[in-house]
């Protein structure tokens, strides 16, 4: 069980990577992007403004939490250390 | 047109994750012995030669828009996270890969590690070197296997990938030291924007999108693909001198363009 759910963890990580939120938001844009071509409209536009808006907004969130963890001056840490799994 | 783009991205995809597995290979191979960090790197070699042999044919099964959509979501996910990660680097909200660092480390790790003996393998350096390859390959196996089955020349994208190798271990070789000069971050976001557009543009194909000009829309969306995240940069690069300039105090590193 123990292997299995390593497993299962390994390939969530390599898929989703370090923000859920980047898949959850593409899933999101893409399912907007086939209901609107379904119903007849060209959609080409859709997918690549969610597409920069995910990317935006991911960007955007991790420049804030990098500033917030600096605490209350308002001065950005010095930059994080790498992530090895990346 | 787009075989070149398949190559090139293959080529840079695989040269980026080969410098990073080159330093941890590098360094125990140095600190441990040779032999059984080379075991290690062939049967990674072997076991990633594994995974796209399975996937490749297993993809070229599934209907032509279906596997779009997921070809194109993978690479967008992919595509996202690299770019991300670039981004921050470049403005300096994230430290850029230092392998001289990562070199140092690695040595450290290895001398300081025991020794344990199996199948009359030094352990520590075969796991080592296997695991450095094996999971810095793996993305890299993903982006060839979904790059090409989407148009399927698997073969074609895995002559990229197969080029970054020889090049990069080649060089490897003749240096013995981690290739530090490699321009890193400047690949990881080309490569970024390569994945985002044609997840964009086979994602959007998928879903039953007709893109105006077919194929020579793809033009037109790396150029977007491309300008957004430099103006990302410039954006979050003000921020950041600018917040620097109330606290003058405050650390800070070259930042790679």
């Amino acid at each position: 069980m123990k292997y299995v759910l390593g497993f299962l963890r390994f390939w969530r990580d390599f898929i989703v990577g370090d923000d859920w939120r980047i898949a959850a938001g593409l899933a999101a844009g893409l399912l907007l992007t086939w209901a609107i071509a379904r119903g007849g409209v060209a959609a080409w536009w859709t997918l690549p403004i969610a597409v920069l808006a995910v990317l935006s907004l991911a960007v955007w969130r991790a420049v804030r939490e990098d500033e917030r963890a600096a605490g209350p001056v308002r001065r950005p840490r010095a930059p994080r250390d790498e992530d090895p799994s990346r | 047109m787009k075989g070149s783009f398949l190559v090139l991205v293959a080529f840079l995809a695989s040269s980026v994750e080969m410098v990073e597995a080159l330093t941890i290979v590098l360094a125990v191979g140095i600190t441990r012995g040779w032999r059984s960090t080379l075991v290690g790197v062939g049967a990674a070699t072997i076991a990633l030669a594994a995974a796209v042999a399975a996937l490749g044919p297993a993809l070229t099964l599934i209907p032509i828009s279906a596997l779009r959509l997921l070809v194109g979501a993978l690479l967008l996910v992919f595509g996202l996270q690299w770019l991300r990660k670039a981004i921050l680097r470049a403005a300096g909200y994230q430290r850029l890969h230092d392998e001289e660092a990562i070199f140092i480390r690695e040595r450290q790790e290895a001398l300081a590690a025991g020794r344990v003996e199996r199948a009359g393998l030094d352990w520590y350096a075969f796991v080592l070197s296997f695991k450095g390859v094996f999971l810095e390959g793996i993305e890299v196996a993903f982006i060839v296997v979904t790059l090409g089955s989407a148009q399927h020349e698997i073969p074609l994208a895995a002559v990229g990938a197969g080029a970054a190798v020889i090049v990069v271990g080649t060089v490897g070789l003749v240096v013995r030291a981690p290739l530090s000069r490699v321009p890193e971050n400047a690949m990881k976001f080309g490569v970024g924007v390569m994945l985002t557009t044609f997840g964009t543009f086979w994602a959007a194909e998928g879903a039953g999108v007709h893109w105006p000009g077919a194929d020579a829309a793809i033009l037109v969306i790396l150029a977007v693909m491309l300008l957004a995240p430099l103006g990302l940069v410039r954006l979050i690069q003000r921020r950041r001198t600018a917040v620097l300039a109330v606290e003058p105090a405050a650390p800070s590193v070259p930042v790679q363009p």
